[in-house]
């Protein structure tokens, strides 16, 4: 069995690749809101492998609730990307400057 | 010492990071769900040797079955094409590849670290017994332990239901209907003009026609 170490450091690798796909993506708003499954991937790594080595269930139940959460976040972040399309005709980021923040 | 789980591990785990890195650098988005997609199966894949068994399966039927496409559909119905063009990924990716390995390089050294957190070395748990199941388990804690979370996530779950059609259905914009206000305050001046109009006398008949 790997130890938690390889586990820790395989989430570690998919939450860089996360913030990395949300630095680098300047064109499509839909990969910036997949970098965010896959951070929230990399987390949801980090509490089962901590669940499994501490012998404890309680981890997964959270997990369970991060799993909520993250679909309901991605079903009204699709919502509004489907708004913005229709108004804006581009789902660019860098279109997206009215606040000009 | 290598034994099969760890080679399964390593291959799953390459499978993972493999298609993360597709995932962010694909050109076409239908390619990068896909690769999410792969992603999402190898990690579940991974939850399951850490027997996690019910939360893989549900990573696998909630997360690929229904989220992945709902992105799917939502990256079909968009008309991305003229977008793929232009590309500003050039730009950033020293700036975004020097700021991810430094984050990365981080989060491992401090895993490194054994003597102070003293956490990473624990020992593997004792094997289950033949009759236990991890199902059983998370499902006591929840309907147990945590069921009012059980319960607002529900809520939660509803709210975006109503957020996510509330943003997303716009109505038709000129359909006939009736105004029930409209019409019952109606005054019969606004519909029927009456018109006075001077009597005709019917015309004299004419001297040389009839007797």
């Amino acid at each position: 069995m790997p130890s938690l170490m390889e586990f820790l450091m395989l989430a570690a690798i998919l939450f860089g690749l996360g913030i990395a796909g949300m630095l680098l993506n300047r064109k499509n708003l839909i990969v910036l809101l997949m970098s965010l499954e896959l951070i929230l991937l990399a987390v949801n790594t980090n509490f089962v492998a901590f669940s499994y080595f501490l012998d404890n269930a309680i981890g997964q139940v959270f997990v369970f609730f991060v799993l909520t959460v993250a679909a309901a976040e991605a079903a009204i972040g699709l919502a509004i990307l489907v708004v913005i399309y229709r108004r804006r005709q581009t789902i660019e980021v860098q279109q997206l400057d009215q606040l000009k923040g | 010492m290598l034994t099969p789980l760890h080679v399964l591990f390593y291959i799953f785990a390459a499978i993972a990071v493999g298609s993360a890195i597709g995932v962010i650098t694909a050109r076409n988005p239908v390619r990068s769900v896909l690769s999410l997609v792969v992603t999402f199966v190898a990690m579940a894949a991974i939850w399951m040797m850490l027997r996690a068994e019910f939360l893989s399966l549900i990573l696998i039927l909630v997360y690929v079955g229904a989220v992945m496409t709902l992105f799917l559909f939502v990256v079909m119905m968009l008309n991305i094409d003229k977008e793929s063009h232009s590309s500003g990924f050039v730009h950033y990716v020293l700036v975004g590849a020097i700021v991810v390995l430094l984050l990365t390089g981080l989060m491992i050294a401090a895993l490194g670290i054994n003597s102070i957190s003293g956490v990473m070395q624990l020992p593997l748990p004792p094997a289950e017994a033949a009759d236990y199941s991890n199902l059983q388990a998370v499902g006591a804690l929840i309907f147990t332990d945590y069921v009012y979370p059980f319960e607002i996530a529900g809520v939660l779950l509803l709210v975006a239901i109503i957020a996510a059609i509330t943003l997303a259905h716009n109505p038709p914009k000129n359909r006939k209907v009736q105004i029930a206000r409209d019409q019952i305050n109606v005054k019969p001046s606004e519909r029927v003009r009456l018109v006075n109009m001077p009597v005709e006398k019917p015309a004299k008949p004419s001297i040389d026609g009839g007797n």
